[in-house]
C-alpha cells in the first residue's frame, strides 16, 4: 500500500571529517546512489559532491549549514528538506543555513526535482543523517563527561546529562568527528517532534522581498554576452537560409551564428539582441506535412474508436460485461495542448572552454542535461560543471534541457560566455507542450450496479505510465479495461504538472457523477461503496488505499458542509489519488450576474505528516487554483505547425480575480510523507465541471470550459443571484 | 547612442542605450538591479512592475525616453532593509512559492496601498489582478495585502 516503508540501506550512507578549519562535515547519500567507500573532505572548498550528494556542517559555535541538493522550482524542498536534518540533530532551526548544492553529473542519482518524490523519498535517509550526527555528538560528550550516552538528552543544539550538567555541539564536534560512525541510531517518535509539523518560512524569503540575484535570469558572469535565438516559425520547418545583415549592423551585437536548425543573435544586452533578431530575414522550407489541430482531432478521436489498443489493464471480462448490461454509459473527454508558461522564461548561462564546461540556470534535471550536453560537444562528463539556480517556476517544463543544450552549443561556437534568453514569445511557441488527449469511458449498469468499466486513452505522442491505469477505480469493478494508443507528432510534448492525471481525473470523476445520476444514488456514497470493494486488496499493482481515500472524501463532506449549504450554493465533488496521496475537493459555485463563479474550493489531502504546514497549505491552493485556471481558461492549438498563441494577451491564464478561496484540511496520522507538489491540481477541474452541471446543465466534457462560453451562462432567471 | 540621466532609488545614473529601450532592460542589464522581472514584455503579466513617480508601472514597456525627470523606485529601492510594510507581510504570510513574479507583486501592492490604505476585499482583487502568480499563490497574496494594509494604518 502507499503508506509502505521505502527500504533504506543505513549501510556506507554516512561519512564525517573533521574539517580543516574546524567543525564536522557530515557527508551523506540521500538516495543510495553514491560511493560506498567515500571519504567526506576535510577543506569546504573541496566540497563537490563527488562522494556524497549531500552535506552537514556544524561549526564549533554550533552552527548549523546544511548543502542541499535538489532543485528548487517553487514546491519548497529547498525549505522541507533540511528540517528533515534539523528535526533528527536537534538543532534549533533558526539556527540553520541552508546552502543549494551543485550538480555532480557523474556520481548523481536522483539530482531531480519531478513527481513529487523529494519528501517521500528523502524521509528516511535525512532523519537517518539528522540522528546519526546527533549520537555521535552525544557520543562525544559522553565519553567527555564518563558517563554512559543513554543517560544524556540533546534540545536545540545542546547536551544534557544526568547531573544537569550541559554541553553544546559545538563544544563537542572536533572529538564527535574523530568517533565511529554508529550504525544504529533510532529516529524520533512523531509526537516527539518539534520542527516537522511547525510552520518554516520559505528560505530564500529575505532574498525575494528584496530583490536579490536568484534565479538563472539574474545570473551574470564576466564578459558575458546575450543570445536570442530565432527558431522554426513552425513545427516541422527547416532553416534554408537568412539575411543577418541588418542584424550584424545593429548597435550592440556581437555576432550572429546558425546552429542546429537555428541563429542565435549575440549582443552586449538581452534588448539589442531582442530587437537585432527581428531583424533576420530567415528562409525555411517543409518536407513533411504541416500539423493543425484539426488534424490531431480526427486522428485522436479515429485511435478511441480503433478495435485495439495497447491493454494496461485488464480485470475480468468487459466485453461480456457490456453485452450483457442493462444499460451502457459511454462519453468522450477531450483536452488541448498546453504550455507549461513558467514565469521565469526558459534561459541557460555556458562558457564552454579548452578544460571545462561551465552551465549555470533553472533545470529540473540538472544530470540528464549535463549527460546529452557532454555528448553533444563530445567532451567528457567530468568536464561539466553545472550550478543550479533558484526556478521561476517548473510545472515540467524545465524537465527537459534543450534551452541549456542550445546555450553550449552557441557558447561552443561562440567561444565566449553566453546566456541564452526565450522572450516570451520564444518560451510559449518553442514548448514542451502538455500532450493533447482525449479519453472515452463506458461503464455497464446491471440491476443497478456497475458491472464494467473501459477507460481508452489516445494522446499525442504517448501514453499514461506507472501505476496510473491501477488508480481508483482499478480494484473496485469486477470488469475492467485501460487501454491507450498515440500519435507520433512533430509537436514536442512533455510532462507537464501531474502528467495525464491532470486530465484523466478530470474524465474520471466527471464520469463518476453522471454514473451516480444514472443509477439515481448518491455521488458520495457511490464512491464510497465502490472504496469498500476495493478493501483487503492483495492486488499489488493497487497503491491507492480505499481505507485512506474513504476518509478525505468523508471529510471533505464535512468540511465543505456537502449537500448543505444554502440554495444559491453550488457544489461538485471530486477525489483522486496520484503521486501516492490520496485528494478530495468540493467547488462550491455561485452565480454573479448571470455568471457562475467558482467562489470556494474545500481540499482534503491525506499526504501523511506534513512536514512543513505553512508551505503544504500554499503548494495545495496553487494546485487547485491551478487545476482551475487550467481547465476554464487553458487553451493551445496549432494551426500548420504554428502555434495558436505566442503571449499572455491571447494565452489566459488565471488571475487574481477569478482565483476561488481554497481551503485545505490536512489529515492528522502519524504515517510517512508523499507526494504535495502535484496531487491537488487533478481533481480540480471535475469538482469545478460537476458544480457547472448543477448550476448551467451543461456537462462540460471539453476543457477549456470558455472554450464554449454558451454554456457558461447560468439560462435559468430564477437562479441568478 | 543617447546618453540618458535618469533617478533610481534616489540616486542619479547615466546611461547609454538607444531611445526605445525599455526600462526593464536598462535596469536588469545596464545597471545590474535584476530584481525587477522579466515575463512577457508586453505588460501583460506584470513581473516588472516599478513605481514611476510613485504610481505602479509596467518597465517593459516604457521605455527610457520618457522617464527623465521622473522618479524611479524599484524593489531594491523599496526598503534598504526589506522592512518596508509590504515587504513585512509578505515574509509574515509566506506568501512565494516560486517567488519569480513576487517582486512585481509587491511593487503593484505598495503603490496600491500607499493610495488606499484600507481596501476591500474587492478592491484589493482589483488591484491586484493585473500580476499574474503562475504558482496560483493568489489567496497568500491577498491575505499580505490585507496584512500590509493593517500595518500601514
Amino acid at each position: 500500500m502507499s503508506d509502505s516503508k521505502i527500504t533504506f540501506s543505513r549501510r556506507n550512507f554516512i561519512r564525517t571529517s573533521s574539517l580543516a578549519s574546524g567543525g564536522l562535515l557530515i557527508g551523506f547519500n540521500l538516495f543510495n546512489s553514491c560511493k560506498p567507500n567515500a571519504k567526506a573532505p576535510v577543506d569546504l572548498a573541496d566540497l563537490d559532491y563527488k562522494d556524497f550528494n549531500a552535506y552537514i556542517k556544524i561549526a564549533e559555535n554550533g552552527a548549523v549549514t546544511i548543502f542541499s541538493p535538489n532543485p528548487e522550482i517553487g514546491q519548497g524542498v529547498k525549505t522541507a528538506m533540511p528540517m528533515l536534518i534539523a528535526e533528527e540533530l536537534d538543532v534549533a532551526w533558526s539556527n540553520v543555513n541552508v546552502v543549494q548544492g551543485d550538480l555532480d553529473t557523474v556520481h548523481f542519482q536522483r539530482q531531480v526535482a519531478g513527481g513529487s518524490q523529494s519528501i517521500r523519498l528523502g524521509w528516511e535517509p535525512l532523519r537517518q543523517t539528522g540522528a546519526t550526527a546527533r549520537q555521535m555528538l552525544v557520543n562525544a560528550a559522553a565519553a567527555r563527561w564518563g558517563v554512559d550516552a543513554s543517560s544524556c538528552k540533546t534540545k536545540e543544539g545542546v547536551i544534557t546529562n544526568a547531573k544537569g550538567e550541559t554541553l553544546g555541539y559545538g563544544e563537542v564536534v572536533t572529538e564527535a568527528a574523530a568517533l565511529e560512525v554508529p550504525e544504529n541510531v533510532t529516529v524520533k517518535d512523531p509526537k516527539d517532534f518539534t520542527i516537522i509539523g511547525t510552520d518554516a518560512v520559505n528560505v530564500d524569503i529575505d532574498k525575494i522581498i528584496t530583490g536579490k540575484p536568484l534565479f538563472g535570469l539574474d545570473y551574470k558572469a564576466e564578459g558575458m554576452v546575450y543570445a536570442a535565438v530565432v527558431r522554426p516559425p513552425a513545427f516541422g520547418k527547416i532553416l534554408v537560409s537568412f539575411d543577418a545583415s541588418e542584424a550584424k549592423a545593429s548597435n550592440n551585437v556581437i555576432d550572429v551564428i546558425e546552429f542546429d536548425n537555428k541563429i542565435a543573435v549575440l549582443a552586449k544586452d538581452t534588448w539589442s539582441a531582442f530587437k537585432a533578431k527581428k531583424t533576420i530575414k530567415a528562409e525555411w522550407k517543409t518536407d513533411t506535412e504541416l500539423e493543425s489541430t484539426e488534424d490531431h482531432d480526427k486522428i485522436l478521436k479515429d485511435l478511441l474508436q480503433d478495435k485495439e489498443a495497447k491493454v494496461l489493464r485488464e480485470d475480468g471480462n468487459v466485453a461480456i460485461a457490456f453485452a450483457e448490461a442493462d444499460k451502457i454509459l459511454e462519453r468522450t473527454y477531450e483536452a488541448p495542448f498546453l504550455p507549461h508558461n513558467c514565469m521565469e522564461p526558459m534561459n541557460f548561462y555556458a562558457n564552454v572552454t579548452a578544460d571545462k564546461i561551465h552551465l549555470v540556470g533553472p533545470i529540473q534535471t540538472p544530470q540528464r542535461t549535463a549527460k546529452v550536453i557532454a555528448s553533444n560537444l563530445g567532451r567528457n562528463e567530468e568536464e561539466v560543471h553545472l550550478e543550479m539556480t533558484r526556478m521561476g517556476g517548473g510545472f515540467g517544463r524545465r524537465l527537459y534541457g534543450d534551452f541549456a543544450i542550445e546555450a553550449a552549443s552557441i557558447a561552443n561556437l561562440a567561444k565566449k560566455p553566453i546566456k541564452v534568453v526565450y522572450s516570451r514569445e520564444d518560451d510559449m511557441t518553442a514548448g514542451i507542450y502538455r500532450p493533447a488527449s482525449k479519453y472515452k469511458i463506458k461503464a455497464s449498469i446491471k440491476n443497478g450496479e456497475i458491472t464494467g468499466y473501459h477507460l481508452r486513452e489516445a494522446a499525442v505522442n504517448g501514453n499514461m505510465y506507472g501505476l496510473i491505469p491501477n488508480f481508483f477505480p482499478a480494484g473496485a469493478i469486477a470488469n475492467y479495461k485501460v487501454d491507450a494508443a498515440n500519435y507520433q507528432s512533430k509537436i514536442t510534448t512533455g510532462a507537464w504538472r501531474a502528467p495525464y492525471t491532470n486530465f484523466l481525473a478530470f474524465a474520471e470523476q466527471s464520469f463518476f457523477d453522471e454514473l451516480a445520476d444514472e443509477l439515481k444514488v448518491d455521488r458520495v456514497q457511490m464512491r464510497l461503496d465502490l472504496l469498500q470493494k476495493v478493501k483487503g486488496t492483495t492486488d499489488e499493482e493497487i497503491q491507492y488505499s480505499p481505507e485512506r481515500l474513504g476518509n478525505v472524501i468523508k471529510l471533505a463532506v464535512e468540511k465543505s458542509n456537502w449537500g448543505k449549504t444554502p440554495d444559491t450554493i453550488y457544489q461538485g465533488f471530486s477525489a483522486y489519488y496520484c503521486h501516492n496521496s490520496h485528494v478530495a475537493e468540493v467547488a462550491d459555485v455561485e452565480v454573479v450576474n448571470g455568471l457562475p463563479v467558482v467562489k470556494k474550493v474545500t481540499c482534503v489531502i491525506d499526504c501523511g505528516i506534513v512536514v512543513n504546514p505553512i508551505g503544504a497549505e500554499n503548494q495545495a491552493q496553487g494546485g487547485v487554483i491551478d487545476g482551475i485556471g487550467h481547465a476554464m481558461y487553458g487553451d493551445f492549438a496549432f494551426n500548420k505547425g504554428v502555434p495558436s498563441s505566442k503571449n499572455f494577451d491571447t494565452y489566459r491564464l488565471i488571475r487574481m480575480k477569478e482565483a476561488p478561496v481554497v481551503e485545505t484540511h490536512f489529515v492528522e496520522n502519524t504515517l510517512a510523507p508523499t507526494g504535495l507538489g502535484e496531487p491537488t491540481l487533478p481533481p480540480a477541474g471535475a469538482a469545478v465541471a460537476n458544480a457547472l452541471k448543477a448550476v448551467t446543465g451543461h456537462r462540460f466534457t471539453q476543457q477549456p470550459f470558455t472554450k464554449n462560453p454558451e454554456h457558461l451562462r447560468v439560462q435559468n432567471k430564477e437562479i441568478i443571484g | 547612442m543617447p546618453t540618458y540621466t535618469i533617478k533610481i532609488n534616489g540616486k542619479e545614473q547615466t546611461v547609454d542605450v538607444s531611445e526605445e529601450t525599455p526600462l526593464l532592460w536598462v535596469l536588469r542589464d545596464q545597471l545590474d538591479l535584476v530584481g525587477t522581472k522579466f515575463g512577457c514584455g508586453i505588460g501583460q503579466c506584470g513581473a516588472c512592475t516599478v513605481h514611476i513617480n510613485g504610481t505602479a508601472m509596467r518597465s517593459c514597456s516604457t521605455p527610457i525616453s520618457v522617464i527623465a525627470d521622473k522618479e524611479v523606485t524599484t524593489i531594491e529601492g523599496l526598503s534598504t532593509d526589506g522592512t518596508h510594510p509590504v515587504q513585512e507581510a509578505w515574509k509574515e504570510v509566506d506568501v512565494p512559492q516560486c517567488g519569480y513574479c513576487q517582486a512585481g507583486q509587491i511593487m503593484t501592492a505598495s503603490a496600491f496601498l500607499a493610495k488606499n490604505a484600507s481596501p476591500s476585499s474587492e478592491e484589493i482583487k482589483n488591484a491586484m489582478h493585473g500580476n499574474i502568480c503562475r504558482c496560483a499563490a493568489y489567496n497568500r497574496i491577498h491575505k499580505a495585502v490585507e496584512v500590509a494594509a493593517n500595518k500601514l494604518v
